[in-house]
């Protein structure tokens, strides 16, 4: 058996060096890491891009929550409790409501996710996970015309034709175009970027378009009919003059390079998935390279912004059915976002009661979202002090995965990798997944439910 | 017909309420007392409905001479009348998601507006909305390709994006304006030599209509903002609207997807 | 009044006066005790008086069943749970929380913890994961974990793996060996699974491999080589099964030359001895290879020819791979041959490559009455389960979900047990259909033996377990299924109703000696659930370290490392060892 181990090799200043650690903080999920520890301290990493190097000194620079807090009524002060208290709490919020809301779960590990997927079920509850408001669109576009795709393994191996479509991987995904998509050298792309084109399609000319050798400038909000245009003229057909504020001579030509091309691949963001359309987008998108396997292979990729949103999606989905957006209220899973979505829950004051684990829609969501949070009874799950914390009731911290715990998470291409453990986290603080187990099983107690999780 | 009418209780306040039992095929046969004792939902709690409604009236022996009527505005009312399959329902106000629901038969009158999801995967009967519609009216389930198979929905005000979404045949006509996709996947599931669906706007639509059609006829007689490109003029006529003749731009496509269906535009 | 038996020894039960089915020891319909202890079957003399009772009289016992071949835990079954909401609005049997069970569902594409309690009311105990991608294996194991009461396996996907190829390009036999241990043991897998050898690197570029002597671009070796050398490799190895074979061309009209041609490759590899199995081969859904015709309009089957084969050759089993005429989701790791579905109907179609690997697609399929092809394809299952005469040859199996969801197990039984119900059900089809297969004239009618041949016995032959699986002798693992039937009174033939209600719904499943199901209602999850897999010693080879190195550091996209599934992921394994180091199984 070939030796699997970390390695750790000990420097002369007494230092250590982890090798092939998982970086958890984005869906290009790198697993080549190393970090320098100086015993329980990190001292510096070593590949990460700047993102992630900062997730990793960040464990330790303190702005840490170091014990559970319960926030007193009216006020925006909060008092220290004990994790007891604070679960005992949680527990009783969660039992006692009639619709509550569990949300975010993209920012930890698989065996996490799956107690509270057990926790939202128990709790005939709706849970959702960040897709709602990143790739959500995608899944459902998915499921509308399904979806040809590779691991990013065969990008870098066999790719001639890269096309970023709404998204800016030199900001939000540093590493993506050196790993896996442009500057790599694969098996049939011996050298490198010189074997690969580069097309860019964005309103604005971003640093990621600046890279490009086909830059498109789209009207923002016209991607729908490009799509439908270059779809059209793909089959042979004319389009007219001007789309989406392209010209037609530049989609066509679009068309056919890609045609002559042995193997393309589309990436795409937020740039398409949380615009007018949002689905259809996608769904044209997937139409489009679905038509191209009719001339040659062609596979996309959705840049998935959490490094564990992809994890979250498919522990729902092998769970229960669904991949998120799911409501047990009445019993048996269902799903129709529109309806079961957080923003939807929230918005129509839906939820009495919302739990928020590994994710910050305080920073993210509209405030008419928040406002309706502000004023149920709520608990959140962080390592961190957010702007959900500033606002929740109950606020329990929690050790971080993939740099004080082990779990799994899943890559944007859906490869599941385990996280490791790199430090000890601080001195008395739980893991998600112990302290929604503990949770789960006072709410079991409550709901006069046999005990334990159910595996 | 016998009459059945539900007036909502003021003082009741709930989250939501899922009341899939207000249909005419469940309350035919029944007594006024069953009706009360009837479950609704209200997130993962269950409730008589006569909580939450004060319920008088006459019940009748079969589903389709029932009549049941929302005496005043339920908003957080959800799947009233889905699933049924003769009968009426009248609602004086507005109600909430799924009005109609899979509905096979029977009648739907909402004197308000509809929340998202009305007429979903509707068989045959008629929706006529007074008021405005929400999001995806007549469309289909998430991930199905089989929409509305056929009846009628009317709307008199405006309706929200996605109607008709993978329409397989009846009729949507909204008087008012639409938002975005119209049509949308419409005859995916429809066979070379069958019609499609019919959907009329009287109204504007900033954009999409007929989005990756593939069998069906739409009419616009307002204006669209953005024509999809897949669709190709193939002539201007003259044709009989409702006793008029009007001249239409008549469109085909969606090319993008090798589409045969028809697009009519007042010119 | 009798006063009620007191079961003082739970970890002991007596089933008394049922109608015993056990091919594995030869015992056919006699009414037997079967006794239980601690998980195992023993002597009935070994139990106290505290044994908890069982009154079986007037119903049939069999072993727990046993699916060879079933889609349902790892990254192409997610997709196709995730791509197909509308499976669950079409499942009437949707599971609601309560106690004991999860709620989910699905009716083509079960959750885990629904296919759980969908195998276990039937009577099965056992099902094995028919597609394990190997960079993907600890999903596959994520999904096991989840799905509680019966035990799996899941086997590993090298049919179209590069180093696969390329060491039987260069003859370097040994390397193959020492490789293919290594990933078993790499991924956790139970059995060497070709699909499409050769096939899916191909469509790595658009392109595939339907002959079996079509060269894969670029690595330059056929499916014929691909085949035999992971056979001869596979016996080396000792492993307890065969290889898995799901030949190139499936579905193609005209197929049946390719699976024959296929079949023959291997009639020369000797079979390992210590293994307990005859095969060397494996041909799984055999049904979607015994196609004749040259279009879909002259489609015939050729089911005869398959069975013609495997009845005069030894050295191959098969399992059918029924299509049960439903709406459900066909989903393989033969991509390009799920892209052609999808060009032909048009529906929604996902695609998975896997780097250095193998891939996989997915597309929904209503399979209709009113199409002659999916009539003829019906017909096709069941000519080959009754024109192949030794059931421990043919073993049932939907390859769930694409011929049919494994709900469908009770009603094809009663397809292959009486004619009446069969021929009920080909009135309902196209005309062509008795034209174009020799079903109608064929009056066979299969045995409760046969039956528990084809779903117990056989496959555990075949799976080289059937040292702890697929029997009722003492020593066996106490996986146990009883059916309301009673073969004495009521003749199957004529009641394939009755057959059908007692097959979907046991009267009792037993797994590991605890009662999971009683009346078709699930009971208890039970303790023993086991996720089995190969360790073959003794194949250490440095140039294959370093080849594996190599490949990692320069083309996979994750590292080395990190690659192989931790053991955190397995609870409660069953190492089958193999090798020359471990002295068989």
């Amino acid at each position: 058996m070939i030796e699997t181990k970390t390695e750790t090799q000990v420097k002369p200043e007494s230092l250590k060096i982890v090798t092939d650690v998982v970086c958890p903080f984005c869906g290009t999920l790198c697993d080549d890491i190393k970090v320098v520890l100086d015993g329980n301290r990190i001292v510096d990493t070593m590949n990460a891009c700047i993102i992630g190097n900062e997730k990793f000194k960040s464990a330790q620079a303190g702005h840490r929550i170091m014990t559970p807090m319960e926030r007193e009524e009216g006020t925006t002060e909060f008092a220290p409790v004990s994790y007891d208290y604070a679960i005992e709490k949680a527990a009783q919020i969660l039992a006692n409501a009639k619709r509550p809301l569990l949300y975010g779960w993209s920012s930890t590990s698989c065996e996490a996710q799956e107690v509270g997927n057990e926790l939202a079920e128990v709790c005939g509850g709706v849970t959702d996970n960040t897709a709602s408001v990143c790739h959500g669109p995608s899944i459902m576009a998915i499921q509308t015309v399904g979806a040809p795709c590779c691991t990013l393994g065969e990008v870098k191996n066999r790719a001639d034709l890269i096309i970023y479509w709404g998204c800016n991987p030199i900001h939000a995904h540093p590493r993506h175009m050196s790993r896996y998509s442009i500057y790599p050298r694969g098996f049939f792309t011996e050298r490198g970027f010189d074997d690969r084109t580069l097309v860019v399609v964005d309103p604005r000319p971003t640093d990621t378009a600046k890279q490009a050798d086909i830059y498109v400038q789209v009207e923002q909000g016209r991607d729908y009919e490009v799509l439908d245009a270059l779809r059209t003229a793909t089959r042979g057909e004319d389009i007219p003059d001007v789309v989406g504020g392209v010209k037609k001579e530049q989609i066509k030509e679009l068309a056919e390079l890609a045609k002559t091309k042995k193997f393309g691949l589309l990436f795409f963001g937020m740039g398409v998935t949380q615009t007018t359309g949002k689905h259809r987008n996608i769904d044209m998108a997937i139409s489009w390279v679905a038509d191209m396997n009719k001339y040659t292979k062609f596979s996309l990729i959705p840049m998935r912004g959490h490094y564990n949103v992809t994890g979250a999606g498919q522990v729902m989905t092998w769970q229960s059915g669904f991949p998120f957006a799911m409501d047990f209220s009445r019993g048996h899973a269902r799903y129709n976002p529109g309806e079961t979505a957080a923003n939807d829950m929230l918005q129509r004051h839906e939820c009495d009661a919302a739990m928020v684990i590994a994710s910050d829609p305080g920073a993210h969501f509209p405030v008419s979202s928040m406002k309706w949070y502000a004023q149920i009874p709520t608990i959140v799950l962080d390592p961190h002090y957010t702007p959900t914390t500033g606002i929740s009731n109950i606020v329990i911290p929690s050790s971080i995965v993939g740099i004080e715990e082990e779990g799994t998470a899943y890559r944007m291409d859906n490869v599941p990798i385990r996280c490791r453990k790199v430090i000890d986290a601080p001195e008395g603080l739980l893991s998600d997944e112990e302290v929604l187990k503990r949770i789960l099983n006072r709410v079991k107690e409550i709901k006069g439910l046999p005990a334990g999780t159910h595996h | 017909m016998e009459k059945i009418t539900l007036t909502p209780k003021a003082d009741e306040k709930y989250l939501v309420l899922e009341a899939d039992c207000i249909t005419p095929d469940a309350f035919a046969g029944k007594t006024l007392d069953e009706i009360k004792e009837m479950k609704v939902w209200e997130g993962n709690t269950t409730w008589p409905l006569g909580k939450f409604f004060d319920i008088i009236g006459t019940v009748a022996d079969k589903a389709e001479d029932q009549a049941i009527v929302i005496n005043g505005n339920v908003p957080r009312v959800k799947y009233i009348g889905s699933r049924m399959t003769t009968g009426a329902i009248l609602c004086k106000g507005d109600v909430d998601m799924y009005c109609g629901a899979w509905m096979k038969g029977g009648s739907i009158i909402v004197k308000g507006n509809v929340d998202h999801f009305a007429g979903i995967q509707m068989e045959g009967g008629q929706l006529i909305i007074e008021g405005n519609a929400g999001n995806y009216l007549g469309a289909s389930y998430r991930g199905d390709w089989r929409g509305m198979k056929g009846g009628e929905i009317v709307v008199n005000g405006n309706a929200g994006c996605d109607l008709g979404e993978y329409m397989i045949g009846g009729t949507i006509t909204i008087k008012g304006n639409v938002d975005i996709n119209a049509g949308i996947h419409a005859g995916r599931a429809v066979g070379s030599k069958e019609p499609g669906g019919k959907i009329v706007i009287y109204g504007n639509s900033p954009g999409r209509v007929g989005g990756q059609l593939i069998r069906g006829n739409i009419y616009v007689l307002g204006k669209i903002d953005n024509m999809m490109p897949g669709f190709a003029l193939k002539e201007t006529k003259e044709l009989d609207f409702e006793g008029k003749m009007l001249p239409f731009n008549v469109f085909t496509g969606d090319r993008a997807e090798a589409g045969k269906g028809t697009l009519y535009v007042k010119a | 009044m009798v006063k009620p038996k007191v079961t003082t020894a739970t970890n002991e039960i007596l089933i008394k006066n049922g109608f015993v089915y056990d091919p594995a020891s030869g015992i056919n319909g006699d009414v037997k005790d079967i006794a239980v202890q601690n998980g195992k079957i023993v002597e009935a003399s070994k139990l106290t008086t505290g044994a908890r009772v069982i009154d079986a009289r007037g119903k049939i016992v069999m072993p727990g069943g046993i699916d060879i071949h079933t889609h349902i835990a790892g990254p192409k079954v997610n997709t196709g749970r995730m791509f197909r909401p509308e499976d669950k609005l079409h499942d009437a049997g949707m599971e609601s929380s309560s106690r004991l069970i999860r709620a989910g569902g699905g009716f083509s594409v079960p959750s885990t913890f629904t296919t759980a309690y969908r195998y276990a009311r039937l009577g099965y105990t056992m099902a094995n994961e028919a597609a394990m991608p190997p960079l993907l294996a600890r999903h596959t194991h994520e999904e096991i974990r989840d799905t509680p009461i019966i035990d799996q396996s899941a086997y590993t996907l090298l049919g179209n793996n590069w180093l696969v190829m390329e060491y039987i390009k260069r003859g370097e036999t040994e390397k193959l060996d020492a490789f293919v241990a290594w990933m078993l043991k790499a991924t956790k897998g139970f059995v060497v699974k070709l699909v499409n050898p050769g096939g899916t690197e191909a469509w790595g570029w658009g392109k595939n491999c339907v002959s079996i002597d079509d060269p894969v671009p670029y690595f330059d070796v056929t499916p014929t080589d691909i085949i035999k050398g992971l056979a001869g490799a596979n016996e080396r190895l000792g492993l307890p099964h065969s290889i898995h074979i799901h030949p190139n061309n499936l579905g193609h009209p005209g197929n049946v030359t390719t699976t024959l041609k296929t079949l023959a490759l291997t009639e020369g590899i000797k079979t390992h001895k210590k293994s307990g199995r005859t095969q060397n081969i494996h041909l799984t859904h055999a049904q979607f290879h015994s196609y004749g015709g040259t279009s879909w309009k002259d489609f015939f089957s050729e089911a005869s020819k398959t069975a013609d084969y495997i009845n005069s050759h030894d050295h191959v089993t098969s399992d059918v791979g029924f299509v049960t005429l439903d709406e459900t989701t066909t989903m393989t790791a033969d991509g390009p041959m799920e892209y052609g579905l999808h060009t032909l109907g048009h529906l929604k179609w996902c695609n998975a490559d896997v780097e250095l690997e193998t891939g996989s697609g997915l597309v929904p399929v209503l399979y209709s009455p009113a199409s002659h092809v999916n009539g003829i394809q019906w017909a096709i299952g069941i000519e080959l389960a009754l024109l192949i005469k030794d059931p421990m040859k043919c073993f049932m199996t939907t390859d769930h979900p694409n011929g049919g969801p494994f709900t469908r197990y009770p009603t094809i039984i009663s397809w292959l047990m009486s004619k009446k119900a069969r021929d009920a059900k080909m009135a309902t089809l196209h005309k062509w259909v008795p034209e174009r297969t020799k079903l109608s004239g064929i009056d066979r009618e299969l045995t409760f033996y046969e039956i528990a041949q084809m779903t117990r016995a056989g496959p555990a032959r075949s799976l080289g377990i059937s040292k702890k699986k697929g029997g009722l002798a003492p020593g066996m693992d106490a996986d146990i299924a009883i059916y309301a039937f009673n073969p004495k009174t009521t003749d199957a033939g004529q009641k394939p109703e009755a057959l059908v209600k007692a097959f979907e719904r046991s009267a009792y499943t037993i797994k590991g000696g605890e009662v999971v199901i009683k009346d078709g209602e699930v009971v208890a999850l039970g303790n023993s659930k086991s996720t089995f897999w190969s360790d073959a010693d003794g194949f250490d080879n440095k140039e294959v370290t370093h080849d594996i190195v190599d490949k990692f550091l320069k083309y996979y996209s994750v590292t080395l490392n990190n690659y192989p599934v931790q053991d955190s992921y397995i609870l409660n394994p069953t190492v089958i060892k193999c090798g020359p180091l471990a002295g068989g199984n």
